[in-house]
């Protein structure tokens, strides 16, 4: 089969061209004026920010060797030839990091709580009054911008150094976004059924529990589990600021330049929350069914 | 108003036996759950040493704090403070893009449909690794190799993006579109070619939206990463928090604050042009 192709006289041929061109010459005009400012950007930045290349380049090697010295036992060995010795504190190590899973399951719990009792005011569809789920809303908003790190360190001078401050900070932090997401599941959920019991003449507080809660009580539950997640990540590092938790010794190992407790210690990091990850996947697909598990 | 008459449970009973007679095991799931939670919740206070007096005076304490912070106050270090502002702004967009730009060729070696699974694995294994290690490690690691100010904290955030970033980016060349690859491919184009023209033009736009995203949640990170001494505005606020300069400290929060709210709307705005309204939401 053949297919004829018909060819545009030239005239007509070179006003399309011409508009074609210029349509292109437009757009790549666009792409480089935006890549321009961004260079532009990036030099500035690089300025701000004291960028060395020199001592990047001179210190490389640190980098490197950062990490040969942090696998070398005292003796010289690799840290894996003698199990016993890269771990010598396991005992310790894992009874703060014991500490730390529980600093992040109080703190995730306490947040949730909080969560939970806010984020009913911070729905659009929910809210009592205009100018209460303002107020809840700019509350959460402001927990969760500030870092949990900051609010750790306010709270250590507040209530002394150790896990109660960690606890506190993770908490507030938690709240936040919890009561953020909580409160999007809540826009998200049907009406009809606090329509239906509103009807038969209920209070705000029954239409929430009788309407609400047994369509969003699965999603609340997936996103504090995930929360968790990220929550004992969080924790690992509360330590630096002395509230609690295996950071303490990390950072203590890390400044003194104890380098194979190092690597041990964050070897035992990794895999904890490595575990954590896979426990609650598998609780969350268990509980919700496997769509909820990513 | 009428009762319900004439039910006949035991008939009833005996048709639904199922919701009668749940197995003990179902009834009590949900009650011996949060139990547990409550236990594990009540051992945690105690074994955290969660006292009712150090409760009450941690809490009075806080209160004089918050009272200490008001009103606002730079004092005679807000030109100081700009400037630490500006340096926390500049690693999160160094520190994002230099992620970004290693990640790219990187996150090709880890996506299903460009590699074979035995390079792919190692490669996922090994982005996940560096994302288990939290911002804030690599930045103590950095500061002994670069030393202590803002350049550690730009290769800090560099890392710890890496990992991420080779995650995500695999996972949107994994989810784009077969067809224009083969199309290339029928053509006669090279693997390179199946690349640069199959996959790129489809995939970059959801990449330039998951960096601004991520430009946007590094301001946050980069605040803190200053508080190990990686320079930017951290350092400024934890140094006024030891010191108890509260009216400081609170003037360096609402700083951030507002400078996260403006990046936010920023790169929001950004992110909408690039990749549309849609796509986004």
């Amino acid at each position: 089969m053949t297919i004829a192709v018909s060819l545009l006289p030239e005239q007509q041929l070179a006003v399309l061209n011409a508009a074609y061109r210029k349509a292109v010459a437009r757009k790549r005009l666009r792409l480089l004026a935006g890549f321009a400012v961004f260079v532009a950007a990036l030099i500035v930045a690089s300025i701000g920010a004291e960028v060395n290349l020199r001592t990047f380049f001179a210190y490389f090697g640190n980098f490197i060797s950062y990490f040969d010295r942090i696998l070398t036992l005292d003796n010289g060995q690799r840290v894996w030839t003698d199990f016993g010795e890269w771990f010598w504190g396991l005992h310790k190590w894992l009874e703060l990091l014991g500490e730390t899973l529980l600093i992040s399951y109080v703190g995730t719990l306490i947040g949730a709580v909080l969560a939970f009792a806010l984020n009913f005011f911070a729905a659009e569809n929910t809210s009592p009054a205009p100018r209460l789920r303002f107020t809840v809303r700019r509350l959460l908003e402001f927990a969760r911008t500030v870092p949990g790190i900051v609010f750790a360190l306010i709270f250590v001078m507040a209530f002394g150094l150790g896990p109660v401050a960690g606890v506190l900070a993770i908490a507030i932090h938690s709240t936040g976004a919890l009561g953020k997401l909580f409160s999007e599941i809540v826009e998200n959920a049907d009406m009809k059924p606090v329509e239906g019991i509103r009807s038969t003449g209920a209070s705000w507080l029954s239409c929430m529990r009788f309407a609400i809660l047994p369509q969003v009580s699965a999603g609340y539950a997936s996103y504090a589990l995930l929360r968790f997640e990220i929550n004992v990540r969080e924790a690992s590092v509360m330590g630096f600021v002395g509230a609690g938790g295996i950071g303490q010794e990390l950072i203590v190992a890390i400044r003194k330049f104890y380098y194979s407790d190092v690597s041990a210690i964050l070897v035992t990091i990794i895999v904890t929350v490595f575990l954590i990850d896979i426990t609650t996947g598998w609780v969350r697909g268990r509980l919700f069914g496997k769509e909820a598990r990513n | 108003m009428s009762k319900p008459q004439d039910v006949n449970t035991a008939e009833l009973r005996a048709r639904y036996p199922e919701v009668f007679d749940r197995p003990a095991s179902s009834r009590l799931a949900t009650p011996a759950m949060l139990v547990a939670a409550l236990a594990i919740f009540v051992f945690g206070l105690v074994d955290l040493d969660f006292s009712p007096s150090r409760f009450i005076s941690g809490l009075s304490q806080l209160g004089w704090i918050s009272m200490m912070m008001m009103p606002p106050d730079p004092g005679s270090s807000l030109p100081l403070y700009l400037k630490a502002l500006g340096e926390t702004l500049s690693i999160a967009l160094l520190g994002t893009t230099l992620a970004a730009v290693l990640a790219l060729p990187v996150s090709l070696f880890a996506a299903r449909n460009i590699v074979p699974e035995i390079v792919r694995f190692p490669v996922r294994r090994f982005l996940d690794s560096i994302r288990g290690v939290d911002t804030l490690i690599w930045a103590l690691v950095w500061i002994n190799v670069v030393g202590l100010g803002p350049f550690a904290g730009v290769l800090a955030i560099a890392v710890s993006d890496f990992g991420a970033f080779g995650k995500l980016f695999s996972e949107a060349i994994e989810g784009a579109d077969q067809k224009q690859v083969e199309g290339i491919r029928a053509s006669g184009g090279s693997a390179l070619h199946e690349i640069r023209f199959g996959l790129m033009p489809q995939v970059l736009p959801v990449i330039a939206g998951q960096v601004l995203y991520f430009i946007e949640s590094n301001t946050r990170s980069a605040t803190i990463i200053g508080i190990v001494g990686a320079g930017g505005i951290g350092l400024q606020l934890a140094e006024q928090i030891r010191v108890l300069e509260w009216q400081k400290v609170s003037f360096l929060i609402l700083m951030i604050l507002v400078a996260v709210a403006a990046i936010d709307f920023i790169s929001g705005k950004l992110r909408f042009a690039i990749i549309g309204r849609r796509a986004v939401a």
